[in-house]
């Protein structure tokens, strides 16, 4: 059954279902629906809701909770998620699972409260100090929020590792119909590493500081298996109209949306143009975009930023074909026609470049 | 017949502590490690450590451990003891970590009333780093970033920690004690006993401050600093149950 | 009551403590070094140990264990 619901109550009532049991967070707009909503529906199935006293007691929250062996999740924009860095170094860095939600908003500093897409860097090269990744999930609709939160759970499990998902101000305000009779529950974990008391078994320590620098090379390079293991076997992305085309364009979430009105309207004009649209910002799609190089010379990075995808669409393509790019920061969201119109143009170059 | 009567607490492992000679934190590792062995803790405990020179005592204590970022112990704390009610959880914190950085974390889990015991190691100084000011420095105290010693205008007045969160509704149990001579000693294993009766009984959040020696960043011998705590320190933190509610 | 008591030598860091607080004075600072570099505390038997394990008490290094009872 389809319920009407915003973005961030849907992020909530999947990762309940999801078996999420302790949410941590404290107010900052676009995400506060999600906070509001967990108030509520946290305590239903007897979890933890606690709003806490600043974004950096949620994450420790979370880690707390985590350690003890709870599915645990808190959520920020935008400040509140720079606030959060220094917890999601100590997650990576303990293995810990953890899912971090980010409805992005206008920045740098308090920047504003429009949705945004300037937090691509700092989500997908892990955002805080030392060498390591999260997981990073773009979805693009309500219902794919949705949808990608048990997943969240379950890759941050399996990996031991925070995910972030990685929203925007639009996605989480906007209310669609979604449904959640589909959503299954990850299934729990052999969690032999968290804290419950040493009953029985010796006592277990969670720490990441390693003073002998053959210890910490040794679990840095522990983390960089971990991470090359994500990157062969969890890419997900979704491309559309690829077959045909003559010109890729690149964009997730909000951005893949708009862009697919463009598209439709680029076809409807017999321009040839498809989307390649990542699901996974970390891993990177790499591999889809490197094939696709070998028909298609033409890439279109579109992202409501000044630029942070087009980098990884740059390495990705390894010198290969040409990067166009358009980009809006500051809250600023085209319309499908706004990018139809920059689209065009930029074919319509390419195309007298070929001749 | 000899009898032993006293030997090394089973809570401790073999290794030898990191401390300097004469330090405080040796102390109260050594009574927390006699008192979860009294009460049978070790199934049960589950302590949160701090940045600074206690953060080795995962290396010390046979008891489940966990690590906090500097400041974070009393949230981390929160979360572990939400999702653990039953078992007893601890956060070992010194005074940086619990009064500079940790401040907001705090004295908002005393707040809530959070059923957490924090252990505050308050010798006077940021030991680790090598003897910067901490919020408890004293007035015209000497330390590497206050070389003139501690002046008010500048950089503010020495914190008590208990008084500060006596007036949080949340919070049953704060005593202030101290590890620098033997009747010290005895009374600080008290208040650790009681602090954790406070958490088990569910009354509210408990703190136990431990005025303790530095002697190293206090550039004192070992006797000099145990007897600044009793001639000066212990005037500035006045020794004794600043806050208890019936238990 | 009889007592004495054994000093972990290597544990000892020769804060004092033990001997400042001794009410028999009957532990001494050596002269001797162990493998850390400390001068070490000691007790030699035939002191007038109660086993009262003030010394116990007061040493940060867990260095001490009592014994104490008998019949003399």
């Amino acid at each position: 059954m389809k319920k009407l619901m915003s973005g961030n109550a849907a992020a909530g009532e999947a990762a309940v279902l999801a078996g999420c049991t302790c949410y941590f967070g404290y107010p900052i707009t676009p995400q506060n629906e999600l906070t509001e909503y967990m108030a509520k529906r946290v305590p239903e199935v007897g979890g933890v809701f606690i709003q806490s006293e600043s974004e950096i007691a949620a994450i420790n929250m979370v880690l707390g909770a985590s350690v003890a062996g709870a599915r645990a999740m808190t959520s920020s924009s935008g400040p509140g998620i720079s606030l959060k860095q220094e917890g999601i170094s100590y997650l990576a860095a303990d293995e810990l699972p953890a899912v971090i939600l980010n409805m992005v908003r206008g920045g740098p500093g308090m920047g504003n409260i429009s949705p945004a897409q300037s937090d691509y860097l700092q989500a997908t090269r892990g955002g805080g100090h030392g060498d390591y990744r999260t997981i990073v999930l773009a979805p693009s609709s309500v219902q794919e929020i949705a949808d990608l939160m048990p997943l969240a759970f379950e890759l941050a499990e399996k990996y031991r590792n925070p995910v972030v998902v990685l929203g925007d101000g639009m996605l989480g305000q906007m209310m669609e119909p979604v449904e959640f009779d589909h959503i299954k529950k990850p299934e729990e974990s052999a969690k032999d590493y968290i804290l419950t008391g040493a009953k029985g078994r010796p006592s277990r320590m969670v720490r990441s500081l390693l003073f002998d620098v053959k210890e910490l090379e040794e679990h840095n390079w522990k983390l960089a298996r971990k991470y090359q293991r994500i990157e062969q076997n969890e890419v997900r992305y979704e491309t559309y109209l690829l077959d045909d085309a003559e010109m890729a364009v690149v964009a997730y979430g909000t951005a893949a949306r708009i862009a697919k009105g463009a598209i439709s309207r680029l076809r409807q004009e017999g321009l040839k143009v498809g989307i390649i649209r990542p699901i996974t910002l970390w891993p990177f799609p790499a591999k889809i975009i490197q094939e696709t190089a070998k028909t298609i010379h033409d890439f279109f990075v579109f992202e409501m930023s000044t630029g942070q995808l087009i980098e990884d669409v740059k390495l990705s393509l390894e010198g290969k074909g040409h990067v166009h790019f358009y980009g809006r920061p500051g809250g600023v969201i085209p319309t499908p026609v706004d990018l139809f119109r920059i689209i065009s143009r930029h074919y319509y170059q390419a195309q007298r470049g070929k001749k | 017949m000899m009898k032993k009567v006293y030997s090394r607490p089973k809570s401790l492992k073999p290794a030898h502590f990191h401390y300097c000679p004469g330090c405080g934190h040796a102390i109260v590792n050594r009574l927390l490690a006699e008192v979860i062995d009294e009460m049978e803790l070790r199934d049960n405990i589950i302590c949160v450590a701090p940045a600074g020179c206690g953060m080795l005592v995962y290396n010390y204590f046979d008891i489940d451990c966990l690590e906090s970022a500097h400041g974070r112990g009393a949230a981390v704390a929160t979360g572990l003891k939400r999702v653990r009610p039953e078992n007893l959880v601890i956060s070992y914190q010194g005074d940086g970590d619990l009064a500079a950085i940790g401040t907001a974390e705090s004295f908002h889990a005393a707040n809530r009333g959070e059923l957490i015991t924090i252990i505050f190691v308050n010798n006077g100084v940021y030991g680790m780093t090598g003897g910067q000011m901490a919020p408890t420095t004293i007035l015209d105290q000497v330390t590497t970033t206050t070389p003139a010693g501690r002046i008010s205008g500048q950089a503010g007045h020495p914190v008590k920690m208990c008084e500060v969160l006596a007036v949080l509704d949340g919070t049953s149990y704060l005593e202030r004690v101290a590890v620098h001579k033997p009747a010290a000693i005895v009374a600080t294993k008290k208040a650790i006993i009681k602090a954790f009766k406070h958490q088990m009984n569910k009354t509210g959040f408990s703190m136990v401050e431990i005025l303790s020696p530095c002697p190293t960043n206090w550039k004192m011998d070992t006797l000099q600093s145990c007897k600044w705590i009793d001639d000066v320190m212990s005037k500035q933190f006045p020794i004794g149950v600043v806050k208890e509610v019936k238990c | 009551m009889k007592g004495y008591i054994e000093i972990d030598q290597e544990r000892c860091k020769g804060c004092s403590f033990c001997i400042e607080y001794c009410p028999k004075k009957a532990i001494v600072l050596t002269d001797k070094l162990n493998l850390k570099g400390y001068f070490v505390a000691a007790y030699e038997d035939g002191q007038e140990c109660t086993g009262c394990a003030v010394c116990a008490l007061m040493c940060p290094e867990v260095a001490i264990e009592v014994y104490r009872g008998g019949t003399t």
